[in-house]
């Protein structure tokens, strides 16, 4: 029997529920966490029950599944993705705000244990990369992109829908851990020996690989069916210098994807070995050598952060020309100064672990590489501040979000400057100014992109407009309450407050953590302005419609506006098929 | 840059199918529908194997680095046997030219027969391959050289049999063209289907010839 259930559950026992422990130890240090989890672990069984409630309500089961989960069509398979990424987005923030607001209590020690806490930032860490960052801008590419070179759809539409499954498979991996068995403490980035069999017996550090290697494959797919969308599908006169800049990027990105996300299946894969069949490539013993875990994980890990960007650049690029009434200011060098990013992305990877042994010069060599990024990135800000130059300027809210972007993400790259100074490193590496610059980076650039892309491109994918005033109120709330939750951590970074630390003894620390718990709470209204942006237009989609006697549909200015300013008029059917 | 001109469009189809026409074997006027339709399946499968490549060559790279680490095991000297492994070699270099003649077959023949004989033949070698391969790792097993022994070991174990997994992968992958061909016939799939799977196997050839410089004679030497 015991054996027939072991088969079934493997690492997972009856202690996996998340209020098995508080049934059996009653210490207040218990129940409070107990309580959190078992709280969360109800909103994800109360959230797909909801979902199975309301579809069935409204009778819209076949509807779903043959219009929805079976279709091949890129609008459609990109719309889904996004829809995980805003799900995962959500439960992410939340987590975000537990763990400022344990920091913020932190003195002494605070509500959390060290275990829920290390949990906390992992799953953070994994969903907001993986599970949001990655659907949102393979959903937005998904949907943008083919419209804007021509295509029907993608090369390989089926390729798509697996695409999808896997990423919605780890998806939900990530969210069963919530009701069964804790997940990982190892962090995003899952460093072994610590994450070796010896040290994490338990079903955390399976659940983590197999969510990551799920999005990992399908990132990869996604990649090569990109590349060879823009190859191989482009209209009739759609050059390749011609094409539109948020294009470019997808290009970019999608050879990234193909080149830099194999590095982490075999990272993740070969720790799967070492845990499963007893190998030892990176444990402490018989000759194993977790350096190459680090090496393996930072080919895939810095070509990543450049995936996360480079589709943000391409969409700020489009919002920036559209609402300064301007062309783009320098196409061409923009489109090399992104190939050159996408190049140098591979060359930086050791910048990740400075202080893990090479020589000097090694650093050295790698600091320099580092510091090359940034030219490429700043001739890109120079020129979005040149097209908004003397320009016709509306603040619309995708505007508001590229103008929160540019202004803050100059910041971040200054830091990033710093942290790739070896000497430098040294001292605030593994601190929360690391935290508070990749913040810097990861929020302004990639999330900002991905909800100026929403507003953006959303009447184009519904037939209305998104609610202007909640949308304000959304990005007001995002660019105050990262500056407040992020900038704060620069300087408990400088202090010496490492990261991931569930609790600390300096009082001084004291009312900078409680400020950057203050702005946690300022994304969370931000997230609450998102949620009722959304359901305010759905609810008022008619009074927002844009197709308003315009027989082409509405004049897309958007897209067509785009196509022209790349030299490109659509012949009249070709037009009709965007719509 | 001269943006806002109107581009006049053209679309020569002819001229088209030259430009975009990718070095590789070309079917030839025979096929004039997969001629098009091959294009843009064989490119993305050509992508996907330069995805694979990252994975080889990272292995390929995991397994130098961790040379050193026999920690007290059995090292190349003691588990490696140039024998099998140079006929493992000549099995698959020959099995790349019998898929090379089911290729010509494909491009200049209209009957099928040659075409399911070379590829018969490319099958039966692939098996003998990785009869002789499983062979080698049985025979390592037995004198001690198990994963679990070394990280060594490990790296050899998670190198080579994947290019195993891949190889039995293409065999089946072979066998069930070599339904399609039966059942369907010669059609555009199957056609594509006998061009992509030429891709891998020569891929793997590649591969091979790595592992065989890289970890038999390198570990010999």
């Amino acid at each position: 029997m015991s054996d027939a259930m072991s088969s079934i559950f493997g690492r997972l026992g009856w202690d996996a529920l998340p209020f098995w422990s508080m049934l059996h130890d009653h210490s207040p240090m218990t129940l409070i966490n107990g309580v959190i989890a078992t709280g969360a672990a109800g909103m994800v069984v109360l959230g797909a029950l909801a979902a199975i409630v309301l579809v069935s309500w409204l009778g819209k089961w076949k509807y779903l599944w043959s219009e929805w989960l079976t279709s091949p069509d890129h609008k459609k398979i990109g719309i889904m993705f996004i829809v995980i990424a805003l799900v995962m987005l959500a439960r992410a923030i939340i987590e975000a705000v537990f763990m400022r607001a344990q920091q913020a209590v932190g003195l002494d020690g605070g509500f959390l244990t060290a275990e829920h806490f290390g949990e906390l930032f992992t799953t953070h860490g994994t969903i907001m990369v993986f599970f949001m960052a990655m659907p949102f801008l393979t959903g937005i590419i998904n949907y943008v992109m083919p419209l804007q070179i021509g295509a029907r759809d993608l090369s390989f539409p089926v390729l798509n829908q697996v695409s999808l499954g896997l990423t919605a498979a780890g998806a939900a991996l990530v969210m069963i851990s919530l009701v069964l068995a804790p997940f990982s403490t190892g962090g995003w980035t899952g460093y072994p020996p610590f994450t070796e069999l010896s040290y994490n017996p338990g079903a955390g550090v399976d659940y983590w690989i197999w969510a990551v290697t799920l999005s990992t494959l399908s990132s990869t797919l996604t990649g090569i069916n990109f590349a060879v969308t823009i190859f191989k599908k482009r209209a009739p006169g759609m050059k390749l210098f011609r094409m539109p800049l948020f294009t470019w990027t997808a290009l970019c990105t999608a050879i990234l994807m193909i080149f830099g996300m194999p590095p982490l299946t075999v990272a993740t894969g070969l720790l799967a070995l070492d845990r499963y069949l007893d190998f030892h490539m990176f444990t402490t013993d018989l000759g194993g050598n977790m350096m190459n875990y680090v090496n393996l994980f930072w080919a895939f890990g810095h070509p990543e952060v450049y995936i996360l960007i480079l589709p943000p650049f391409g969409i700020f690029s489009e919002v920036f020309a559209t609402f300064s009434g301007k062309r783009i200011y320098g196409y061409k060098i923009l489109v090399i100064a992104t190939m050159c990013i996408a190049v140098l992305s591979f060359t930086v990877w050791l910048h990740h672990f400075f202080t893990m042994g090479q020589s000097a010069h090694i650093n050295a060599a790698f600091g320099i590489a580092t510091m090359l990024i940034g030219i490429p990135t700043g001739v890109k800000v120079y020129d979005w501040m040149l097209t908004m130059y003397r320009g016709r300027i509306r603040l619309s809210v995708p505007m508001v979000y590229a103008i929160g972007f540019i202004m803050l993400f100059v910041l971040g790259g200054m830091t990033g400057i710093i942290l790739a100074t070896p000497s430098v490193d040294y001292q605030i590496h593994n601190s929360l100014f690391l935290v508070a610059h990749f913040h810097n980076m990861l929020i302004p650039g990639l999330l900002f992109g991905m909800l100026s892309a929403t507003n953006f491109w959303f009447p184009k994918a519904f037939g209305f407009r998104l609610e202007e005033r909640w949308g304000y109120r959304a990005a007001f709330c995002w660019i105050i309450g990262f500056m407040l939750a992020f900038f704060p951590l620069y300087v408990l970074g400088l202090m010496g407050m490492p990261r991931r630390s569930v609790a600390y003894f300096e009082p001084q620390y004291l009312p900078w953590t409680i400020m950057a718990g203050i702005g946690a709470l300022v994304i969370l209204c931000a997230l609450l302005c998102l949620l009722l942006q959304l359901w305010v237009s759905i609810r008022d989609r008619h009074a927002n419609n844009v197709f308003v006697g315009d027989p082409l549909g509405w004049p897309d200015a958007g897209m067509v506006g785009l196509l022209t300013a790349a030299g490109i008029q659509l012949p009249g059917a070709a037009r009709d098929l965007q719509h | 840059m001269s943006q806002n001109n109107v581009i006049p469009i053209e679309h020569n189809a002819t001229q088209d199918a030259q430009k975009t026409r990718h070095p590789g074997l070309n079917l030839g006027p025979a096929h004039a529908h997969e001629e098009d339709t091959r294009e843009e399946m064989v490119f993305g499968f050509w992508v996907f194997m330069m995805s694979d490549l990252i994975i080889f060559g990272l292995l390929f790279a995991t397994y130098v680095t961790m040379l050193g680490g026999t920690a007290g095991g059995p090292g190349p000297s003691e588990l490696f046997e140039m024998k099998s492994a140079f006929i493992e070699t000549m099995l698959l270099l020959a099995s790349s030219f019998t898929f090379g003649m089911a290729s010509l077959a494909l491009k200049y023949r209209e009957d099928r027969t040659r075409l399911v004989f070379w590829l018969v033949v490319t099958l039966l070698l692939g098996v003998a391959f990785l009869f002789f391969e499983l062979k080698d790792f049985h025979t390592m097993f037995d004198n001690g050289g198990v994963p679990s022994r070394s990280g060594y070991l490990s790296a050899f174990f998670s190198l080579v049999p994947l290019h195993g997994l891949h190889v039995t992968g293409a065999c089946i992958w072979l066998v069930a063209l070599l339904g399609q061909l039966a059942v369907y016939g010669l059609d555009a799939p199957v056609k594509t289907g006998i061009l992509r799977l030429a891709i891998l196997w020569h891929f793997l050839d590649i591969v091979w010839i790595g592992i065989f410089s890289l970890v038999y004679l390198g570990g010999l030497s």
